[in-house]
């Protein structure tokens, strides 16, 4: 293989990566503080869709488990970097022998993505079996369990109340490095002989299990690949927001991530990137209109949940004409749109036969 | 530790987790959707009656009556709105519409009333209690009881006598043909959400009077109380939403006698545990339906 068919063949990340570069280096020039903060969060954002993008796109899954594991990632992340002092400040009740570790924020993202990845790795696999209604209540369970330890194993992450005295580490940068190699890795492990297998059962679970695909280990596989990337999401979130609490990893976060998924398109890659990036620009027009009015005092009562309102009606919208999402399973490269082979997962509409084998 | 009193409550927390378990499954069991916006069918009922009862002088009776009514309505608006126009589309993009009218129904309430929890003025009765054999017993926890028993006893009429209750068995057992049969999917799948919707209702009058006051986010731990329930009792059998619904109110009245305090606060999490170790070994519930799910692995 020549450089440019070795060029051509990673058309799509490095298209979307120069997408992600183009948009930071825009953003650091215009040097708004308020659009670096917007820009960075988007970023993390984007790490986190991309995160389940992984799991749900190749698997046809619906997993509501990942911000679970983007809050282990954070709080985990988070008992690493933060200094002794600032540990003993901000949880009275944490255990003596947390209180000396420290280490530098590096180390400590890949901590807090290690344990969100060795949780998901021991709790997952039996439930890779399920399918439908029955996978939807056990990752939604799963969710509510961490949500539950979270708040309230307070000698670990400080009960309700927010954990604060979290060093900053994230800036514009460290995120969009990781956005971009995250971007290479899930499209790495869509390409790969994982994620093809992976794909395979999504569209016809019995026919991939006839030619040997082992549907349970690749599902496995993959849950756990996305569970390191939500970790790594949610410890570069907790080192950019700096004091938060388990309520920021709930149902309202994983609403937000959702919706980004599925108005982009949850299967391609691509789809999970402009997703984020639509829904975020979306978000903070509306928030400043809602901010907007609420100083204007147009209503007594404040003027609240406006943006996800609007939010929820625009998925609606979108699950109703458009259900592959706006990408659908196509992926962007350079120099145009190509189309991949159909996915026939289940947003869209299953189809019974293979569409079109070529695999430009 | 275990006297009348226990019963009593222990009666009527599990009659009211079998209204909200029968509600979910009665949907469930012909969709196959999971609704996630179930709880908010909840939320409204309890706006309605704060709404109602502070400002008319309605008789309570009737601002109950049309609390059911709205959250019946708001149930089928939903179908109507959101559920139809994907529903030939699949599992996955249903499940995600249920999740976003949740958000929606939701943020509705903050926007419209106001993110703060507003009081609900409660009839006399829910206040006094009746002496029985010599226990003070709550005449709500008596009137959730026997609400109840008349409830279960209106639908198991409907559903074995009538002919949109047969019909709703046979989609429920097996949708594509019925179907077949003349039976036109839009009734039948309308009225599963408007029996799901007066269930919400009810039950939002009764969650009401336990804590009086109403917020927009009220629907969240009934809708996980319902998901609980459903799971232990088998998804696909009504029946089993309301052996679920006592047997989740036994389990967690019991656990609140016998776990440490330390780990009381963990209740929920064991909860559901118990649940993805049910649907991992015994998918079916305690009460196995008819036909099973067809299910791949």
């Amino acid at each position: 293989m020549n450089l440019a068919d070795r060029l051509k063949s990673f058309s799509t990340p490095l298209t979307l990566a120069t997408g992600v570069l183009l948009v930071a280096v825009l953003t650091e020039l215009l040097g708004i503080s308020l659009l670096v903060r917007i820009v960075t969060v988007m970023f993390v954002s984007m790490i986190l869709v991309l995160g389940l993008q992984l799991f749900m796109g190749n698997s046809g899954i619906l997993s509501f488990a990942h911000i679970g594991f983007m809050g282990i990632g954070a709080y985990t992340s988070v008992l690493f970097s933060m200094t002794p002092t600032a540990k003993e400040l901000s949880n009275a009740n944490l255990y003596p022998f947390l209180i000396p570790i420290h280490l530098p924020f590096l180390p400590s993202v890949l901590m807090g993505a290690l344990l969100a990845t060795f949780v998901a790795a021991v709790i997952s696999y039996p439930l890779m079996r399920l399918s439908d209604a029955a996978a939807v209540i056990t990752t939604f369970a799963l969710l509510v369990i961490i949500h539950v330890v979270l708040v309230h194993w307070d000698r670990v992450t400080n009960g309700p109340r927010t954990l604060f005295g979290v060093d900053y580490y994230t800036t514009l940068w460290t995120s969009v490095v990781f956005c971009v190699i995250t971007i290479f890795a899930v499209y790495l492990f869509k390409e790969s002989r994982v994620g093809l297998r992976l794909r395979a059962t999504r569209d016809d679970a019995y026919a991939a299990a006839s030619i040997g695909i082992n549907m349970v280990m690749m599902r496995w596989i993959a849950f756990i690949a996305s569970a390191f990337i939500a970790g790594v999401g949610g410890a570069l979130w907790a080192h950019f927001i700096t004091s938060f609490s388990p309520y920021s990893f709930y149902l309202t976060e994983t609403f937000v991530v959702l919706a980004m998924l599925v108005i982009g398109g949850p299967y391609s890659v691509s789809g999970a990137v402009v997703g984020a990036l639509i829904v975020t620009a979306a978000r903070e027009i509306l928030r400043a209109i809602e901010n907007y009015v609420n100083i204007l005092q147009v209503f007594p009562q404040g003027f609240f949940g406006f943006t996800e309102v609007i939010l929820a009606i625009v998925l609606i919208l979108i699950l109703v004409f458009r259900p592959s999402g706006i990408l659908g399973s196509r992926e962007i490269s350079w120099p145009r749109f190509v189309r991949k082979q159909k996915a026939t997962g289940d947003l869209d509409q299953p189809s019974a036969g293979v569409q079109g084998g070529s695999h430009v | 530790m275990i006297n009348l009193e226990f019963i009593i409550n222990t009666l009527s927390l599990g009659s009211l987790y079998a209204m909200l378990a029968l509600g979910l499954v009665i949907v469930y069991g012909i969709l196959r959707l999971v609704n996630f916006a179930y709880g908010e069918l909840i939320m409204i009922g309890g706006y309605t009656l704060y709404l109602l009862t502070g400002f008319t002088p309605l008789p309570w009776l009737f601002v109950a009556f049309l609390a059911v009514i709205v959250s019946m309505l708001t149930s089928l608006a939903t179908e109507l709105v959101a559920f139809r126009p994907v529903r030939e589309k699949s599992l996955t993009a249903m499940l995600i519409t249920s999740f976003a009218v949740s958000t929606l129904l939701q943020n509705a309430a903050l926007l419209i009333i106001s993110p703060r929890a507003r009081a609900v003025t409660l009839p006399q009765i829910f206040q006094k209690s009746v002496l029985i054999a010599g226990t003070d017993v709550p005449w709500r926890n008596i009137l959730t009881i026997l609400t109840s028993i008349f409830m279960l006893a209106l639908l198991t009429l409907l559903l074995k006598r009538t002919v949109l209750g047969i019909a709703l068995r046979a989609a429920a057992d097996n949708f594509r043909m019925t179907r077949m049969l003349g039976v036109p999917a839009n009734t039948v799948i309308s009225s599963a959400f408007a029996i799901s919707g007066i269930m919400a209702g009810i039950v939002s009058i009764f969650w009401i009077g336990r804590s009086a006051s109403v917020t927009p986010t009220l629907g969240a731990p009934p809708l996980l109380v319902a998901f609980v329930a459903t799971v232990i009792g088998g998804m696909r059998s009504l029946t089993g939403a309301v052996v679920g619904g006592f047997v989740y109110a036994i389990i967690i009245s019991l656990l609140g006698i016998f776990l440490p305090p330390d780990l009381l606060e963990f209740r929920e999490a064991f909860m559901f545990v118990f649940v993805i170790i049910i649907l991992l070994f015994r998918p079916e519930g305690l009460i196995r339906s008819k036909t099973s799910v067809e299910r791949v692995g």
